[in-house]
């Protein structure tokens, strides 16, 4: 199975990275861009077919090492 | 004193560490491999500047995971003192052994300059030699020392005098949140700080303002 977890700032926590990306973009002349959040894209390929237990051992690898909780939120992907 | 410093893969204050505990304490600090999974016994661990595992996903993040991590932890378990200075600090806040999380940059600049920074609280083996708002000038090399953490956390570190340094008004260089500096844990004998107390310990190199976190943990713990 291959897992795809998207690890974000939470909302509300300053992301300088995201703010100095839009303001290239309106730099290059996207004018219509608003806020920009930016943050990983971690792919994984994982030894299990049971998708409850993938689910399940993916949150576990989150809160204990992929993001960090106090100031990142993470979501899971599941492709079979 | 007897104390230790971890070194992990690209640490690169390990040395500056090692030299001011030697110069300050007469004897040669124990340097410990981040793979040993038992610490010599000493009283003080340093966990040094540098870019730990090349910052890799997270500033100390990796480290947090290394087997010596085991050790340190239960070492400051059992009343044992920890500072982890710049890095450091970023590899005690994954550990959780400090709360809150150390961000990027507010400028997003690496800033490699002295600082002014205020002592704010003396009831700490790391502190006890400074003066209650002393104000000292201590070197930051960070691009990532911007902590944060939520409110609730904030005033609790506050109400529980825990914020043992802050960056003087007007000389915050990295957006810290109330311009805090160097925080204790719970139980006082963790501490961690962006600024580098072991670059200025002589004269020599600019400064003695580091001289007393060092001095403060000699009388308290020989």
């Amino acid at each position: 199975m291959k897992a795809r977890v998207f690890v974000t700032l939470k909302n509300g926590v300053l992301d300088p990275q995201g703010k100095a990306i839009g303001n290239a973009l309106h730099g290059l002349g996207f004018g219509a861009v608003g806020e920009v959040r930016q943050g990983k894209v971690i792919d994984l390929e994982l030894k299990e077919s049971d998708e409850a237990k993938a689910r399940a051992s993916l949150k576990d690898m989150c809160e204990k090492l992929l993001a960090n909780t106090v100031i990142e939120k993470y979501e899971i992907e599941l492709k079979a | 004193m007897k104390s230790a410093v971890i070194i992990f893969p690209a640490s690169n204050c390990d040395r500056d560490a090692q030299t001011a505990l030697k110069q300050l304490t007469g004897k040669d600090p124990h340097m410990v491999w981040h793979q040993d999974s038992a610490l010599p016994d000493v009283d003080l661990v340093v966990l040094p500047g540098g870019f730990s595992y090349g910052d890799y996903l997270r500033c100390g993040a990796m480290a947090s995971q290394s087997s010596v991590m085991k050790a340190v932890k239960a070492h400051a378990e059992k009343g044992g003192a920890v500072v982890g200075i710049c890095n450091g600090f970023q590899v005690l806040t994954e550990t959780h052994m400090l709360p809150g999380a150390l961000m990027r940059n507010a400028d997003l600049k690496f800033v490699c300059r002295p600082v002014k920074l205020t002592v704010e609280e003396t009831q700490s083996a790391f502190t006890r030699k400074y003066a209650k708002g002393q104000e000292i000038s201590i070197p930051v090399a960070h691009g990532e020392g911007n902590y944060f953490a939520d409110d609730e956390t904030l005033n609790r570190l506050e109400g529980e005098n825990r914020v043992a340094f802050r960056y003087a008004q007007g000389d915050n260089p990295n957006g810290s949140a109330r311009n805090i500096a160097g925080i204790l844990n719970e139980k006082r004998n963790v501490l961690g700080l962006m600024p580098h107390p072991e670059r200025v310990v002589d004269p020599l190199l600019g400064g003695e303002d580091g001289k007393a976190l060092f001095q403060s943990l000699i009388e308290t713990l020989s």
